[in-house]
């Protein structure tokens, strides 16, 4: 089953390559990950999907725990939680094409974030399957090039990942 | 303030938390703390011949004393040459701190000479690792190294220090931290008392209980709450290789040791078992054999320091993360004061079924090997005479194979720290190293070295340290003339097709060799001699002595775990008979 574990992280050199170590260490698969610096300097929220079963998702937030440069770590996907990824993504749109891609992207309530005479670059925003849906709804071989930044989430309500 | 290079802070800091002796090998990147070492007499220093016996033997310095080992590499080779004897405390969670060279800071990443990345390296491998940009940050990181090595589930931390760290013209204000605080590692000792509540209820409801204790117990300095737990509910203990000496291994209450190479008894024991007391044991794979098959009618309480180590093999019903020492003694307490007393009828009932199963097929009861005589020497008689000889006091370090196993089963290891050995790792050359360790540790006690011509032939050229450190230990070196382990397995396992484990007559004379290094060796080829060899040996109070004894190559180590998809009672007794 996919999980989002949110992790709080000392912002230490070495720090992230230790989190992703362990995964590969354990054998642990690692679907999206997600890092930057938070509004505290001194410490990093790091996103990352992953799958497995229960006593896997167990063992792999018990060892995140474990690791001294890991503050907090909590399963988003434990409780009701928003999740949002970005992707931009270049599509060929020329011609008749052109009013087809742009009607694809009000839908999906994308923006349009760059245009040159053969295609758009199209910003969307939303869960992973939105954007696997936005990606599908394209006509097949006009895309050019897709990224994606993995997946951020937060609780909802009151709950929340802090010191 | 007083202003120091970064080479002398380190040694500072190294006296500040404690460290009386360090195991090194100098070079390149770690001249200025070499220099700095020179200049100081508080931290002594023992030049050994290879840094992974640096590492091996403040890991068994550590084993014996409780304390934290330290060790002194450079960089590059250094470093990785360490490497193994890293792993070897990361698996046994032994308190080390590493303090690793590295070249200048301007130099790191340009392939310089003697360059690796020894953060890198190690990660997986160490509990946590420093990588240390300014002198000012030294006595800091050193602090918190010894406080994590420590703590917690202890285990080895790196600390890597860049040459211009220790510059010897750059010099800053020295202070030591008082306390060390880090906010994102807090290690829980205490148990959680609605868990402990609930498995002292199981525990008192047992009808065929079993005390499952581990290497935890000895960290924790446990043993003691141990035995009060175990003889006041009157319940038997068994002991993982790791856990040896935890309880009096020659105590009516003590089953022998458990897993792939445990007794019929505990091994039995534990499969029929209805609630079983986990102590400071991690199931490991050569505990439990087949997982899906292990002890099916048990409740399981597993106390453990580390949650990762719980419900990780084998699910537990009751979990207790906590140190093995504190949560023992809320249990005892919370068992002396309770109405309820253990059904004294089932235990009694338990008691006589053991009973029965060990007279049955027990190793200290019903021998699983052939007699010695003339110049046949069976090992399991060695140990026995070794233990004979040494009154069961001698301190007891071994390497990796058969003569690791006979000594786990047949030296009955009375007090905690007296067996120190290479339980997770199994490295093979460890045993020597760890002598020397153990003597610097223990001066006065009897040490002695369990090995085999293969292993001790891994780190044999600490025979030198021990010579310049004067470091006298005993070497009993089990010589079956092959890698006797790798041959029961291809025995057992490979229609005797025995691939690369002979050494075609290249073996050293270890009598010639002990005497070069300006030890006593002692050739033993019949049993009649062995124990007056034993005996003048330990009554060489000041000398090293290398004895060679010529054992039985044929002997297998018995019981061992039927695998795969056996369970923990499945054991081959002999090489023709089985459970």
């Amino acid at each position: 089953m996919r999980r989002i574990i949110s992790i709080l992280l000392e912002n230490e050199p070495g720090a992230l390559s230790r989190v992703v170590g362990l995964f590969s260490q354990r054998g642990y698969n690692i679907d999206t990950l997600t890092v930057a610096p938070t509004e505290d300097q001194t410490l990093s929220r790091l996103t990352l999907t992953t799958h497995g079963d229960d006593h896997i998702i167990e063992q792999i937030t018990k060892q995140l725990n474990k690791l001294i440069d890991v503050v907090k770590v909590i399963d988003l996907s434990e409780g009701p939680h928003i999740e949002r990824e970005l992707m931009l993504i270049k599509v060929r749109a020329g011609g008749a094409q052109r009013a087809e891609v742009k009607r694809c992207v009000d839908i999906f309530r994308g923006q349009i974030v760059d245009v040159n005479p053969v295609g758009y670059t199209v910003q969307v925003a939303g869960s992973s399957d939105k954007l696997d849906a936005f990606v599908a709804a394209l006509p097949e071989g006009d895309i050019v090039e897709v990224v994606r930044s993995g997946v951020s989430g937060l609780s909802r309500g009151e709950k929340s990942l802090r010191l | 303030m007083e202003l120091l290079s970064g080479g002398d802070i380190l040694l500072r800091a190294l006296h500040d938390a404690g460290v009386k002796h360090i195991w090194g090998y100098p070079g390149g990147a770690a001249l200025h703390i070499y220099d700095a070492i020179f200049r100081q007499d508080k931290v002594n220093h023992i030049l050994v011949r290879h840094e992974q016996s640096a590492v091996h033997a403040a890991d068994a310095y550590a084993r014996v004393t409780g304390e934290v080992g330290a060790v002194l590499v450079t960089s590059g080779p250094g470093a990785t040459n360490a490497i193994t004897g890293i792993a070897t405390a990361y698996m046994d969670s032994i308190p080390l701190v590493v303090i690793s060279g590295q070249v200048a800071q301007d130099k790191i990443g340009d392939d310089a000479f003697q360059e690796t990345d020894m953060i890198g390296i190690s990660r997986p491998i160490v509990k946590h690792s420093y990588l240390v940009k300014r002198q000012e940050d030294i006595a800091e990181t050193i602090a918190k190294a010894f406080y994590i090595a420590s703590s917690g589930r202890p285990g080895p931390v790196v600390v890597d220090i860049p040459k211009d760290v220790t510059d010897p013209n750059h010099k800053v204000p020295y202070k030591y931290p008082e306390k060390v605080k880090i906010r994102s590692y807090q290690p829980t000792t205490k148990g959680h008392s609605g868990q402990i509540k609930r498995a002292v209820k199981q525990l008192l409801a047992a009808r065929r209980p079993m005390i499952y204790a581990g290497g935890g117990v000895i960290m924790a300095n446990a043993s003691e709450q141990l035995r009060e737990l175990a003889r006041m509910l009157n319940y038997p203990v068994t002991n993982t290789l790791m856990g040896l000496g935890s309880y009096p291994g020659t105590d009516r209450q003590f089953l022998g040791m458990l897993g792939m190479h445990g007794t019929f008894e505990s091994n039995t024991a534990m499969h029929h078992a209805d609630v079983i007391l986990a102590v400071g044991a991690r199931f490991d794979d050569r505990v439990t054999n087949t997982t899906s098959l292990f002890c099916p009618n048990a409740t399981i309480i597993h106390i453990d320091i580390d949650p990762t180590s719980i419900s990780k093999t084998i699910q537990a019903d009751i979990p207790i993360v906590g140190s093995c020492d504190v949560v023992l003694q809320d249990m005892i307490d919370q068992i002396r004061d309770a109405a309820k007393k253990p059904d004294a009828e089932a235990i009694a009932a338990w008691w006589e079924q053991i009973d029965e199963w060990r007279s049955r097929h027990g190793l200290y009861t019903a021998p699983r090997h052939g007699a010695s005589g003339g110049d046949i020497i069976k090992p399991q008689d060695v140990i026995k005479l070794l233990h004979k000889v040494t009154e069961g006091k001698a301190y007891v370090s071994s390497d990796v194979g058969q003569h690791q196993m006979f000594a786990a089963q047949y030296y009955l290891f009375d007090k905690p720290r007296q067996w120190v050995n290479s339980g997770g790792l199994g490295t093979m050359g460890f045993g020597l190293p760890a002598a020397m360790g153990i003597k610097m540790a223990v001066p006065d006690a009897d040490v002695a070295c369990v090995t085999g011509e293969g292993s001790i032939q891994m780190c044999i050229q600490e025979l030198s340290s021990l010579t310049q450190h004067q470091l006298p230990v005993k070497i009993i070196n089990l010589n079956n003339q092959a890698l006797g382990m790798v041959k029961q397995w291809q025995d057992m396992q490979y229609g005797s097709r025995y691939s690369h484990i002979l050494y075609e007559d290249s073996l050293p004379d270890f009598v010639k060799l002990a005497e070069a290094y300006g030890h006593v060796g002692i050739k033993v080829t019949r049993f009649e001699e062995l124990e007056a060899a034993l005996r003048e040996s330990f009554a060489l109070k000041d000398r090293t002595v290398f004895l060679d004894i010529y054992v039985d190559s044929s002997e297998h180590v018995y019981p061992m775990h039927v695998a795969p998809n056996g369970s923990m009672r499945d054991l081959w007794l002999s090489k023709t008979e089985r459970t």
